[in-house]
């Protein structure tokens, strides 16, 4: 594109506001272009809401169908049935997110700054595994940390599973089938949720900070504490969102990494609505995540005072 | 809200403020969009909510099921698979068993294996078969308790004998006569499934382990025993170790065989309760020893020799996987034609030699004997008179039993 010098005539009057009624057609544009989201929204999101909600307070089996009779004990039923598995959802999620955020954040950081030429191709590593699918990725964990393996073998002789194990993050000198497998395997399966959302708000901070910063006499810890931190908080919020949301509903790194005692929410969900077929029990299970989630995540955003989420 | 415009501002001064009414943080948030969309949700569920949607019972009444057969101009049909259930060519391209069908009938099959778990399949073909429409599959592939849950529910078509005449002279008497489907009318198996002990000898130090106690008493095997999530087989072998009957067992049985896994469960001698995916870690020797299917133990003595079964004492569970002819499907005399082909002894051969499973054909041994010796010769693929009499199937349970004991085996495996 080329740029062409502007006409030096310039009018000496500052130009008319523009005419009221253009103004009303402006305005709606950007609600026209909302309206296919809104639509795939209602019709994706709104609706099968509604129907969800519908069948939480329906009673009635498979064969006989079920009818909504407004059984609101439905959910404090589930509640009270389950509520070991929500809180293990929300520590298991909560810790992998933590985790997430202490891996992920030097990453992310040694890839905006530091990286250079290389920066590309270590998007690109962060972004590979997304290539191979979410189950097989979560198998490759059975076998990185299989009972005889190498990683056991050095956890064990470096007494660190006596530590775990004591902490009763793992049994004896085993990982799998523990709740530190289930977390590893969270962890591991959502850093990139958590890296390119950090990159691209640290990516964004101009250098030009840093070297003032420097100029105020700020030692780099400083800087890091008083521009950078405060500057990524952005990508922060989005990038734990995005990874507490869909571990905290996860249950694929349960099922294979767990064992009985690390079932999470997301088993209890499926088993309901495939296997038990109670599906008033499911729909309200997921309302319920659905809520705590959505309760968390509002405390928190209020708390980290952001409102851009990128 | 009124807009505040003083006129002591010059007019840049007032476009600049309403550009940022219009599209700064003032107007058009990501939040007030979501607060409006969430009032809309809301309003619109509310009101659907009020009228009051619910779920149509699922059962078909009536003669719902048959369906206008286009078999005859239609030369082809759809049948719906287990994954590796399905003798393939080298180049794993052809599959010749169902060449073989095509090259004689001039009826084309268009194979998917897209059926990976029951329960998801039935989730996903529930609905239009509650609805009265066609599932696009002519012949489908499930467990025996799901092949009596559709016939219960009205979602399978009647087969026709006379179109059937191998599959009638050869079922096996073992397979004859199910309780939920008497007579075969509705169903013929593909093959049979002997749920059985398996153990890695090398995990277990050369020890055998042939029995369910074992598998849940033996302090040696703490933490390295695996059971299976299909509720029919684990409570199955657990009520055949009380000494229960699994075909004629009552609630407090079932309580009991909980009860007896709970404890093991408990003391953390269990490790977890696994589909499929138990073989990998067998093999590896991370699970010792579990409940297992046999043919997938026919697999893996393929490629480990420490891998060992043991058929308990006290028996062992055999469950089977079903052809069903879904309600309105279009090809049923296709399908029924199909269903004959693999009633054929040499075809039958063909199959069991590949995927290693109890073939429910009588008549195989010769065939079989000609393709590998071995395989006609291995017990867990054709059963001899003691170890089909050691076999037991779970009884068919009403959907009340079967929503309870779900409900409870749930409990037991954590979720």
């Amino acid at each position: 594109m080329t740029i062409t010098e502007a006409p030096p005539a310039a009018p000496a009057t500052p130009p008319e506001p523009p005419v009221r009624k253009a103004s009303t057609r402006k305005r709606l544009v950007p609600y026209w272009l909302l309206l296919p989201g809104i639509l795939w929204l209602l019709v994706f999101f709104a609706l099968p809401m509604v129907y969800q909600a519908s069948t939480s307070v329906q009673t009635g089996s498979l064969e006989k169908g079920f009818q909504v009779t407004w059984h609101f004990a439905t959910y404090w039923d589930a509640l009270q049935e389950y509520y070991p598995q929500f809180v293990r959802s929300l520590l298991y999620a909560g810790t992998a997110t933590i985790l997430c955020l202490l891996l992920g954040y030097p990453l992310a950081y040694l890839i905006a700054f530091k990286a250079g030429r290389w920066r590309n191709l270590l998007l690109v590593l962060v972004i590979a595994p997304f290539f191979t699918s979410f189950l097989i990725r979560t198998l490759a964990w059975k076998t990185i940390l299989a009972d005889g393996g190498t990683v056991v073998g050095i956890l064990d002789s470096l007494h660190v599973l006596d530590v775990t194990s004591w902490l009763g993050w793992t049994e004896g000198n085993r990982v799998l089938a523990t709740p530190m497998a289930v977390v590893c395997g969270l962890t591991y399966n959502f850093l990139p949720f958590m890296i390119l959302p950090l990159y691209t708000s640290l990516e964004r901070i101009d250098g030009r900070l840093h070297e003032a910063a420097g100029d105020l006499y700020a030692r780099p810890l400083t800087t890091f504490r008083k521009v950078t931190f405060p500057l990524s908080m952005p990508g922060v919020v989005s990038g734990t969102l995005l990874t507490f949301i869909p571990a905290s509903g996860d249950y694929v790194n349960a099922e294979l990494l767990g064992s009985t005692d690390t079932k999470m929410v997301g088993s209890v969900i499926q088993t309901q609505f495939l296997r038990v077929l109670d599906y008033p029990t499911a729909a309200a299970l997921s309302f319920i995540l659905m809520a705590i989630v959505l309760l968390m995540v509002t405390f928190y955003i209020r708390r980290a005072g952001t409102e851009d989420l990128v | 809200m009124e807009q505040y415009e003083p006129d002591r501002l010059s007019g840049a001064q007032l476009a600049a403020m309403r550009r940022s009414l219009t599209s700064g943080r003032g107007a058009l948030t990501r939040r007030s969009m979501l607060r409006a969309t969430g009032v809309g949700a809301l309003t619109i569920g509310g009101l659907a909510g009020l009228s009051g949607c619910g779920i149509p019972p699922a059962k078909r009444e009536g003669d719902g099921p048959a369906s206008t057969d286009h078999s005859a101009d239609e030369k082809r049909v759809v049948f719906s698979n287990w994954t590796e259930y399905m003798d393939v060519s080298e180049d794993e391209k052809h599959y010749p068993t169902l060449e073989a069908f095509t090259k004689r009938t001039g009826i084309s099959v268009k194979y998917t294996a897209d059926i990976n778990d029951n329960v998801e399949f039935f989730g996903k073909i529930q609905p239009q078969l509650a609805a009265g429409q066609d599932t696009g599959r002519d012949l489908i592939c499930v467990t025996d308790w799901l092949a009596a849950r559709m016939i219960r529910l009205g979602y399978a078509q009647k087969l026709d004998p006379s179109r059937l005449p191998h599959a009638f002279a050869n079922l096996s008497d073992q397979f004859r006569s199910p309780d939920w489907d008497p007579g075969r009318a509705h169903s013929y198996p593909w093959t049979g499934i002997p749920t059985v002990i398996a153990y890695n000898a090398k995990a277990t130090g050369g020890r055998t382990v042939d029995s369910v106690s074992q598998l849940l008493d033996d302090p040696r095997l703490k933490g390295r025993v695996a059971f299976l999530s299909e509720m029919r087989d684990s409570i199955g072998m657990t009520l055949l170790d009380l000494g229960k009957d699994p075909g004629s067992f009552t609630d407090d049985d079932f309580d009991a065989a909980i009860a007896r896994i709970q404890k093991a469960v408990d003391k953390k001698q269990i490790r977890r309760f696994t589909g499929n995916d138990y073989t990998a870690d067998l093999d590896k020797g991370d699970i010792a020893a579990c409940v297992a299917w046999a043919g997938d133990i026919v697999q893996l003595q393929h490629d480990n020799p420490d891998i060992k079964f043991a058929i308990p004492r006290s028996g062992y569970i055999i469950s089977s996987d079903n052809l069903l002819v879904p309600a309105k499907a279009r090809h049923k005399t296709n399908a029924e034609k199909l269903i004959d082909h693999y009633y054929q002894p040499p075809v039958a051969a063909q199959l069991a030699a590949y995927i290693n499973y109890v073939c429910p054909v009588d008549g195989v041994r010769a065939e079989l004997t000609k393709i590998d010796k071995s395989m006609a010769d291995n017990t867990l693929i054709l059963p001899d008179a003691a170890m089909a009499a050691a076999s037991h199937a779970f009884r068919s349970l009403s959907a009340e039993e079967e929503t309870a004991y779900e409900q409870k085996f749930a409990k037991l495996i954590g979720a």
